[in-house]
């Protein structure tokens, strides 16, 4: 569960999250929408507590992320914009590390390796440096990373940029079975997916939020049944 | 504590993943034997014992302890990877801890290999060991010095050259804190009180006797404490520039 209330965030003069608000349910897939510099990814560096807010708080599952950082980061995996790792580790080094730090041990910490290694189709690359892997490889590492703890709270900032079709197919896949019992925010430019895996799409621009509704919602609201046009409608008419 | 050991086990892991680690063990044997034999002429002293090993150690920290603590911070911020570190279950202080002792251990890794040098004393005549073994204790805590030293700087900036470039500066200035090149400049405006403080923090100075073998509780209590102000001023710059 997270509840997000009157989240500000200002870097200098910009005000990058204007007065955001909402709330997730265990079983909902929210969909985070909006133009390039929208404050999407500096909503969800809020919620992991990488950022902290100027005003505003967030709660993930009754810990409020700036006072109880460590108990709130327990329950959430997170995929950073652009997947980052440590290169000169190898992805079985990698989830070694991750495992250590999220207190996995004995036979839970097998299980889980080996769930995610198969799950994200690694098998083939687990002693190969990270940095020498394509980039669709680094990001099923970083979303290794993200699921290896089975966290309660999921947040996944673009976890399908620049992977080709299948492998887009797979992680959505992914995404639909874990679903149901855990709490799950995604970024995206595509707005196919939203389709494909959102029970629910926030549309933010200039740091505020526009809509928020279901995907057939979202449709219903424009005229011609797409999700292209009342993405384009609700971010242009905002901006002009 | 768990969480410190995890951390200052991958990053150990690191150096020896890539070749920073042979690099810096092997310019840091050749610099120190270069140093003992040309420039303290250990054989033709005629005496048996490490002092011109340990008494240019400062000088060959000054440029490869920045070399190590340069990619500390700098390199987890321009890779963005200290977004994931930032964002796991653990704290600032952990993660500055276990990422110091690391590269600190791993300084002190290249100390032990300079081994042979103390079997050819011990060939040669019959040293002090016990002086020997003091000395390079007193050694490689000044290198933690500098090390904290480069830890905080590195997280003040993306760019490791400029990390470099700056603790270099500052390692120099505490090295030379007690001679008059530092001492001059302050004097003019300074009172006297305040130039006796700045002398007293000198790298030199304290490192004198620890490198005769002399642990004087003091000096110990003095790299200690300069390791601790600047770990804490590192932990909270990663806290103020981590998103940056």
């Amino acid at each position: 569960m997270i509840k997000i209330k009157n989240l500000s965030k200002k870097f200098g003069h910009l005000t990058a999250v204007e007065d955001v608000s909402f709330e997730v349910k265990p079983g909902e897939v929210l969909g985070f929408l909006g133009p390039n510099g929208a404050g999407k990814s500096t909503t969800m560096k809020m919620i992991t507590g990488f950022l902290s807010p100027t005003t505003g708080s967030v709660e993930v599952c009754g810990f409020d992320v700036s006072e109880k950082p460590i108990e709130a980061k327990k329950r959430i995996g997170y995929l950073p914009e652009g997947a980052p790792s440590y290169g000169e580790m190898t992805p079985i080094q990698y989830l070694e590390f991750i495992g250590q730090i999220r207190q996995l041990s004995g036979q839970n910490k097998i299980d889980r390796n080996k769930e995610v290694i198969q799950k994200l189709h690694l098998d083939k690359v687990l002693n190969q440096s990270i940095d020498t892997l394509s980039k669709g490889f680094k990001r099923r590492v970083g979303l290794a990373q993200a699921i290896l703890h089975d966290p309660e709270v999921l947040i996944l900032d673009e976890p399908t940029d620049g992977l080709d079709p299948n492998q887009k197919f797979e992680v959505r896949e992914l995404i639909n079975s874990i679903a149901p019992d855990k709490v799950i925010i995604i970024s995206t430019h595509i707005l196919s997916e939203v389709d494909a895996i959102c029970s629910r799409a926030i549309i933010i621009a200039d740091g505020k939020v526009l809509a928020d509704d279901t995907p057939e919602g979202l449709r219903s609201k424009s005229s011609s049944d797409k999700m292209d046009d009342i993405f384009r409608e609700i971010t242009s008419g905002h901006i002009s | 504590m768990r969480n410190i050991t995890t951390i200052f086990k991958r990053e150990l892991g690191s150096y020896f993943a890539t070749p920073v680690a042979y690099v810096f063990i092997v310019i840091f044997l050749i610099m120190s034997g270069a140093m003992t034999f040309y420039l303290g002429s250990l054989y033709e002293r005629g005496q048996a014992d490490l002092s011109p090993f340990f008494q240019y150690h400062p000088w060959l920290y000054l440029f490869l302890v920045p070399a190590i603590a340069m990619r500390l911070w700098a390199e987890e911020r321009k890779s963005g990877s200290i977004e994931l570190l930032m964002t796991l279950p653990i704290s600032v202080g952990e993660s500055v801890i276990g990422k110091y002792l690391a590269a600190w251990v791993f300084i002190g890794i290249s100390l032990v290999l300079t081994f042979p040098i103390w079997i050819t004393i011990n060939y040669l005549g019959n040293p002090d060991n016990g002086v020997i073994l003091a000395a390079y204790l007193g050694s490689f805590l000044m290198a933690g010095g500098f090390l904290a030293i480069g830890s905080c700087i590195s997280a003040m900036t993306k760019n490791q050259v400029i990390a470099f470039i700056i603790t270099v500066v500052i390692c120099f200035l505490f090295l030379l804190a007690g001679s008059p090149l530092v001492l001059n400049f302050f004097k003019v405006w300074m009172p006297q009180n305040i130039v006796d403080a700045i002398s007293s923090l000198s790298f030199l100075t304290h490192y004198a006797s620890l490198a005769k073998g002399v642990i004087d509780l003091r000096d110990v209590i003095y790299f200690v404490s300069l390791i601790g102000f600047w770990l804490y001023a590192n932990t909270i710059i990663v806290e103020m520039k981590k998103a940056d």
